[in-house]
């Protein structure tokens, strides 16, 4: 175990989404457009890093009974400044992400990196962590969110709250609306992780060869 | 004992002497008359797009079975059925690069993914057609009347018009009997023709590769449910893509009930589901959906509707 592994490891060889399926309810709700992907994606990096590390300096003074509300607690207080600061300086961001915000209290990656990481380890590596899950959501929120945006509405890095139209690649009578609505999602993240599957087993055996 | 002349193996020990590329060719033959009536109505447009899509269908087949490094599978001919099935489903002035689209979607992700013909669960020309009306609603439902005049419509507009389903929910005008039967209406590529389904559907049922179970439960229950609503049951019958389904997707072997009971649960089950779409659903027709709901099933109704082994006797609890 290394700092340096630690924080590489959620990138593709344990990332939250393709490889663990983990808050998939976000991953589906908010990858419309790029924007909205990296703002969901930063917003729960944030709290990830901050409940990871308080978690575990908390880890020996968390009665194990309680554990998981103690830990909820820890995470709605980062949560509540997410929310109350997008509100503040991206409200159109905001208001698209909308409930699924709050909903990052709940969010299984989160819960999950408590649990089974930052209540076991030290602080340094729960940090490590914390980035590297984060990053990780955010990397497999923009790549969905990117093909998504381009095939269901035309355009690309539109961003609202900027009052950037976004580069538009074709006319948008053209777009699959499809692909924006949660079949659309599905399949999109199901073939990247067939994808991606394919990729990894084939290096494995470019390896072993 | 040499040993030649006893073969001990496992079953099945009858094999029919008809292959699935005599079926599937055989299926081909029974739409031609849909296509040509197609072809007769809507102009080479129609015929362009079977081409695109017969074509889409094929090459993603044999493209993707290379890349996997599966054994070919496009001489069966089932790549090229659902291909033909899916342009004979579509309104003749789509894009022909989005027929293509519903090609590819129809085999990469309805048949291929799930292991190819015989696997899939769902009939894939169908699930061509509701991906392509859930991308492309405003080109999916954009139709024309192969005729310059319908006197029955007020306001008439050749160029952009509702089906007969269409205009009968949404302003209750109701297109003549033989219009439908012969096919001059608006409405997708191979469906209009009710004369030129029932011609190929006979050829099928002759040649004993369908059954009549499927066809007669689910065009049986429309007529009756429509019927028992109050609705013209014969209007219901011919308009709208119910033979071409009944006959041609809702009988597909792969995503329909083997048991011939269960083939009638499921002929049933589509049909109310027709009618009920049809009648309260958003949308005026509703084959295509009552169709993949019913191919869900299918597996469940197969596994109820076993049927009992010769001599057995009904177990007494």
């Amino acid at each position: 175990m290394s700092f340096k592994s630690e924080l590489t490891k959620g990138l593709v060889r344990e990332n939250p989404t393709f490889r663990i399926l983990l808050g998939m309810c976000p991953t589906m709700a908010t990858s419309l457009a790029i924007s909205n992907g990296i703002g969901m994606g930063i917003a729960a990096t944030f709290v990830l890093i901050g409940s990871n590390v308080i978690i575990s300096m908390l880890r020996n003074v968390i009665p194990s009974r309680i554990r998981i509300p103690c830990f909820i607690v820890v995470i709605a207080s980062f949560v509540t400044m997410v929310d109350l600061i997008m509100a503040a300086y991206v409200p159109k961001l905001h208001e698209v992400l909308g409930i699924f915000i709050p909903l990052i209290v709940v969010n299984c990656i989160i819960l999950a990196r408590a649990e089974a990481f930052a209540s076991k380890n030290g602080v340094l590596y729960s940090l490590a962590d914390g980035i590297g899950m984060g990053l990780g959501f955010t990397l497999a929120l923009t790549g969905l969110s990117a093909i998504r945006e381009l095939l269901g509405t035309g355009t690309l890095l539109a961003v609202p709250d900027f009052g950037f139209p976004g580069f538009k690649v074709f006319d948008r009578s053209l777009a699959a609306v499809m692909v924006i609505l949660p079949p659309g999602g599905f399949i999109t993240l199901g073939l990247l992780i067939g994808l991606l599957n394919s990729l990894t087993r084939r290096n494995k055996k470019a390896a072993q060869a | 004992m040499d040993g030649t002349g006893l073969i001990v193996s496992s079953s099945p020990h009858q094999r029919a002497a008809v292959s699935t590329p005599v079926i599937m060719s055989d299926v081909i033959l029974a739409l031609m008359p849909a296509a040509l009536a197609g072809v007769w109505f809507f102009g080479l447009r129609a015929l362009a797009m079977m081409v695109v899509c017969v074509a889409a269908a094929v090459v993603t087949e044999a493209g993707l079975e290379r890349l996997m490094r599966k054994p070919l599978t496009i001489g069966d001919y089932s790549a090229a059925v659902a291909g033909l099935l899916l342009a004979l489903v579509l309104p003749p002035d789509l894009p022909l690069w989005m027929g293509a689209i519903g090609a590819v979607f129809a085999m990469a992700i309805a048949k291929l993914i799930f292991g190819g013909l015989g696997q899939n669960i769902f009939n894939p020309a169908l699930i061509g057609r509701a991906v392509l009306l859930a991308s492309w609603p405003v080109f999916m439902t954009r139709w024309r009347w192969p005729i310059f005049q319908a006197p029955w419509i007020p306001d008439f507009d050749a160029i952009s018009s509702a089906t007969p389903l269409a205009l009968w929910k949404l302003s209750g005008i109701k297109t003549p009997y033989l219009n439908l039967f012969l096919g001059n209406v608006a409405g997708s590529i191979g469906e209009t023709s009710a004369l030129a389904i029932l011609v190929g559907a006979a050829y099928l049922l002759w040649r004993g590769h369908i059954s009549w179970r499927i066809p007669v439960s689910f065009i049986g229950t429309v007529a009756v449910l429509a019927a028992l609503f109050g609705q013209d049951p014969l209007f219901h019958v011919l308009a709208g893509g119910l033979l071409l389904g009944a006959f041609f997707m809702a009988t597909d072997y792969v995503t329909s009930p083997v048991t011939p009971k269960g083939q009638i649960v499921f002929g049933i089950g589509c049909g109310v589901l027709t009618v009920f779409i049809r009648l309260y659903g958003g949308y005026p027709e509703g084959v295509c959906y009552a169709i993949l709901i019913m191919n869900a099933a299918t597996a469940l109704i197969d596994r109820y509707t076993v049927p009992r082994k010769f001599g057995e006797v009904k177990k007494v609890a």
